[in-house]
Parts: C-alpha cells; structure tokens; sequence
C-alpha cells in the first residue's frame, strides 16, 4: 500500500519550485497541517502566509499576492474552501483574473465520519459553474506531481481537489502518462467506456481488468481535467462503444457525470450510467465503507457495464 | 492647489450625474459622498501614472464600495486613464467594458468588485506581497460604512494588523446611509473607531467632504506608525452637492428626473462658478 498523500506531493514539488522562486507562495487557514504543508511553512517563512481559520480572507489575500506578482497556492479544506469563500473565488480570483491557485485538500467524502458538514460533495459542480474557473482532481500521486507541474507554468485560476487518505498507485515511477487538460487513457476498449476521476480511477481500471476476462471489451479514461473537460478524447473513445459509464466522488449534480452526459448528449448520445454520492448526506463510514455501500467502486461498474449490455 | 481640488470635486459630480442620467442607472447617493475622497486620491495622494497604468512603483487603489463606480469613472476620466467621452456614451450600455461595477479589465482599475466585503482583505493581500518584496508602494482601499456588517471585513482588519501592514490605509466613506435607512438603525456601529482601534488600526476620524481635512488626514496617514495599518474615517453626508439629495436614502440609485436633474445640473454649476472664481481671487 502506498503510504505517500497526494497532497504530500503537492508539497514537494511547491517546495522543488520555491526555492528558485520566491515569488511562490503558500498561504494556510490553520490547515497546514491537514494540508501536508508544514514542511513548506517550516523550510520557506518566508513565502508561508497562515490567515487563521478565515478561508474568505484566505482566498481575497491569494487574489491579492497575485496582484503584485506573487503566485499563490492557498489550501484548505474542500468543504470550506469551495463553499465558505465561494464568492472570493468567483469574484476575487476567476472574475479579476488573479492567479491564484486553490487546493481544496481531504476532498470528497475524506473526512469520514466527521458529517456533511466536512464532505464536499458539491466542489466540482460549484467551481465548474464559475466562468475562468478550472477544476481538477488527480488520481495518484504520481498524476498528481505532474499536474502541479503543469500548473506551476500557467497564470490562469484554477481549483484542484485531493483526498485525505494515501491511495493506491494508478501509474508506475517512470511511467505516467500526462498531458495537460488531456484525459488519460489507461485502457482501450469497444464495448463500455469508462470515465473517472480522483480515487475512482484505480476501481474503474480494476473494473476495466475485471470486465476484460469477462470478455467485455472497456475503456477506461482519468479525466482528471474536469473542466476543461477533454471533450475531444471523450467523443473519440465513446464512438466505439456501446455504452458510457462515470464515476466520480461527488453528489449526481454538476460534476464529471454531469459534463460527460452534457457533451455526450449534444454530440453522441448513448446508454449511460452515472455513479456518484447520492443526493443526500452520505452515510457514516470511512471513504472505503462509503464507496463500497454506494456501489462506487470495481463491483458497482462491472454490474452497470452488464446491465448497460444486456 | 487644495481650492482646485474644491472644484475638481464638483466638476466630477457633474460628470457623474451626466453619466446617471444619460443611461438611467447608477448610485448617485455614494458616489456624491466620496466625491472629496476620490479627488484627494486621484489628485493629491495616489502615486499613478496614467501612461503606465501597470507601473510596478505605483500605489494601489481598491474601491471595495463597488456600486459607487460612476464616480470612480469620474476621477478615472479626469486623470486621464479613461476617455470621457467614450465613458459617458457606452456606459452601462450594451456590450459596453464600462459596467456598473468596477471592471479590471479597464486602465487604472485593479480589481473587480461589486460584492460588498471583499476589498479590504484583498488590499491586506497586495500590501502583503509588497511587504514580502520589501517595496515602498501604498495600498488604498475605499469602502462604504453599511459594508462594514460583512464579517469578511474584520478578517481582513484583523489580517492587517497581524501582518503590521503600515503600507496599508483603509478609508470608510462614512455617510450614515445605506439602501434600506440610517447605518445605526440598520446594523449599529457608530463605535466604528473604537472597534477598529480594538482591531489595532491607528484611527483618523475628519470630514470627509473637505478636501484640505482629507489631504491632511492622508499625509497623516502616511507618517511611520511602527507596523499599523490606519483606517481613516471619512464622516461624509450621501448625495453631498446637490440639496435635495443630501442624506436621503432613497437616492442610493433613484434617478433623477428631468426636472431634478436640471435643479442639479444647475447647483453644481453655481458651485463650481463659486468656487472659479474662488481660485482667481
């Protein structure tokens, strides 16, 4: 089991960065912490910014830093950050165009137990929703480095959402396939296309093996570009298909199911079938125990893509 | 200098009340209470240049009060950023840049706002950054006193003086009037300095429609207060300059009439007829 959190490796590769570029900033909401960023606090003072448990003055202060040259990560938690400060993103870093890039760290249903109050099953659907405003949720670590990467080199706004919880490798050291704003394909396929993001790639690959020996040909996407959504892969792949399945951590509304069925629909309509949280607040559990009673994991699309065929 | 500026002061109302009245909208009460405010930054305080309005030297200036955008056009226009014709005939008019509220993707306007509550923590951001970089550059930020209920305000009062942002001066624009009736009945908070001294701002409290108080309060401002942000409180009366609009709150953005706006056009041309000749004599 791999033991390295996603937002560790948001960590390293900021701090890989800052120490040629003082202009890159790290700003925290008493979440260091939960953020793995203690380290970049500890070793760049001078480039940490903490605001206090004040995720509105958190993001306005990244808008802020931006205006005067800085390059401002600012994370926190999912929940809070796209809700609590929603409007700062919308008016302060996607309206005035700052950049600003926000980590909404222990995404999803991360917390667990802890409540609805601390799930943010509604952080694509609410960021997507903002003009200038691009959303991504890595799969791994390895995805997740790259994408940082990648993010490092732009100027424009964007929000990226992990999870708490170490998980499993989808790639492999040395081999992980990235473009930016390009899904990977992580299996060619003609009976089912698969589409997922964050920790529901790693099922949706097993699921994509799993279908293999059952003779169902699938293929499996990481679209952990929300928006923009690589709608050109989406087509490409769903023209040989027989049906479309997503999945993602997120309530039904607004999120991958959402932008996939939304593309689909106008360009290529199909069967499909949309799996996510329900519309309700998600039973108590840890994420697994969570994935597992929904029907959010390898079990849950092998028995969709059978009754999408049938 | 300071008798000029007298006069600059109502030549924007006028301006101002022209642009209202050709494209039936705006927010006439704010924007007449901050004429003063305005005048003193864009003609005695700001460092900015309007041939380089991205100069990295320059100060920064936020109107968190977003709504009172016609006067900013005013002083905008006036100082040269932004032609004052082309202002007057396209805004608020379809497909226009020049919205109801600030827009930055216009010359010399740094920030987009128009929800209340935003500035004051943005403008902690941007003196924090120039904090960071050790640059001399000033940071304004203007806001109105009804905003002051947003809770993100003292998020950004209390970020300032954390940070010892002594770069920074917070101005309120302090009319007593917002949409629905008097600040103190609304949401009291006529112990404005007592708070943001408890805060730890450094206060100024001046009248905030004359000029020569404004200029002094803002040099004061600009004396070393040891890592203090200041927060001048500006007491200014909403609709200043024209008699019938003066502190009524109904004129938070009515527009005039035809009849009220020659009554107006023809106050402010008697003012600023007495205050020319003020300045020959």
């Amino acid at each position: 089991m791999n033991k390295i959190h996603n937002r560790q490796v948001i960590c390293e590769v900021l701090m890989e960065h800052a120490k040629d570029d003082k202009d890159i900033v790290v700003l925290c909401s008493d979440s260091r912490g939960s953020a793995s960023m203690t380290p970049f606090f500890d070793n760049f003072p001078e480039q940490s910014v903490e605001t206090g448990i004040a995720e509105q003055d958190l993001v306005s202060i990244s808008a802020g830093l931006a205006k005067v040259g800085k390059k401002p990560w600012a994370a926190s938690p999912a929940c809070f950050l796209s809700t609590r400060s929603y409007e700062q993103a919308k008016v302060d870093v996607a309206y005035s165009n700052t950049n600003v890039k926000l980590i909404g760290i222990s995404g999803g249903v991360s917390y667990g137990a802890l409540g609805m109050s601390h799930h943010s099953a509604q952080d694509f659907a609410a960021m997507a929703a903002i003009p200038n405003m691009r959303v991504y949720c890595p799969s791994d670590r390895h995805q997740t480095g790259k994408l940082v990467e990648a993010l490092l080199k732009d100027t424009k706004p964007a929000y990226l959402r992990v999870g708490r919880n170490p998980v499993e490798d989808v790639y492999t050291e040395g081999n992980v396939p990235f473009e930016m704003d390009k899904a990977t394909v992580i299996s060619e396929g003609t009976d089912v296309l698969i589409v997922a993001c964050g920790e529901m790639v790693l099922p949706a690959k097993e699921a994509g093996e799993a279908l293999a020996r059952e003779g169902i040909s699938a293929c499996v996407l990481d679209m952990y570009c929300l928006k923009p959504l690589d709608t050109k892969t989406l087509l490409e792949k769903a023209k040989n298909v027989k049906a479309v399945i997503t999945i993602e951590e997120h309530a039904p509304f607004g999120g991958l199911g959402a932008s996939v069925a939304q593309c689909l629909v106008e360009n290529d309509p199909k069967k499909a079938k949309l799996l996510a949280l329900p519309d309700s607040p998600v039973i108590t559990g840890v994420s697994k125990e969570v994935f597992d009673y929904y029907g959010l994991n390898c079990e849950g699309i092998v028995k969709a893509a059978k009754e999408l065929l049938a | 200098m300071s008798e000029n500026l007298k006069k600059t002061a109502y030549e924007l109302r006028d301006y101002t009340l022209d642009l209202i009245y050709g494209a039936k909208t705006g927010h006439m009460g704010g924007d007449f209470s901050e004429a003063e405010i305005m005048t003193a930054l864009y003609f005695g305080v700001l460092n900015v240049d309007p041939k380089n309005p991205e100069d990295p030297g320059r100060d920064y200036f936020i109107l968190s009060k977003g709504h009172s955008v016609e006067m900013y056009y005013a002083a905008l226009t006036k100082r040269g950023f932004l032609d004052a014709d082309d202002v007057m005939n396209r805004y608020s008019r379809f497909g226009s840049p020049y919205i109801g509220h600030p827009n930055n993707k216009l010359p010399g306007i740094e920030m987009n706002s128009g929800s209340l509550g935003h500035g004051l923590p943005v403008s902690v951001g941007i003196a924090k950054g120039l904090q960071m970089d050790g640059k001399p550059n000033r940071v304004y930020v203007l806001m109105g006193d009804g905003e002051l209920a947003e809770g993100s305000v003292w998020e950004g009062a209390m970020a300032a003086a954390h940070y010892k942002l002594d770069n920074l001066t917070a101005i309120v624009d302090r009319n007593r009037l917002q949409i629905s009736g008097p600040t103190e009945t609304v949401m009291h908070h006529d112990d404005l300095a007592a708070r943001f001294t408890a805060f730890g701002w450094r206060v100024i409290v001046t009248e905030g429609n004359d000029i020569d108080a404004l200029l002094k309060a803002f040099a004061e401002a600009k004396t070393e207060s040891n890592g203090v942000p200041t927060v001048i409180i500006a007491e200014t009366t909403k609709g200043k300059g024209v008699s019938f609009m003066e502190n009524k709150a109904g004129w938070h953005h009515k527009v005039p009439t035809a009849e009220e706006y020659a009554m107006a056009k023809k106050e402010l041309a008697a003012k600023i007829a007495e205050l020319s000749e003020e300045v020959t004599a």
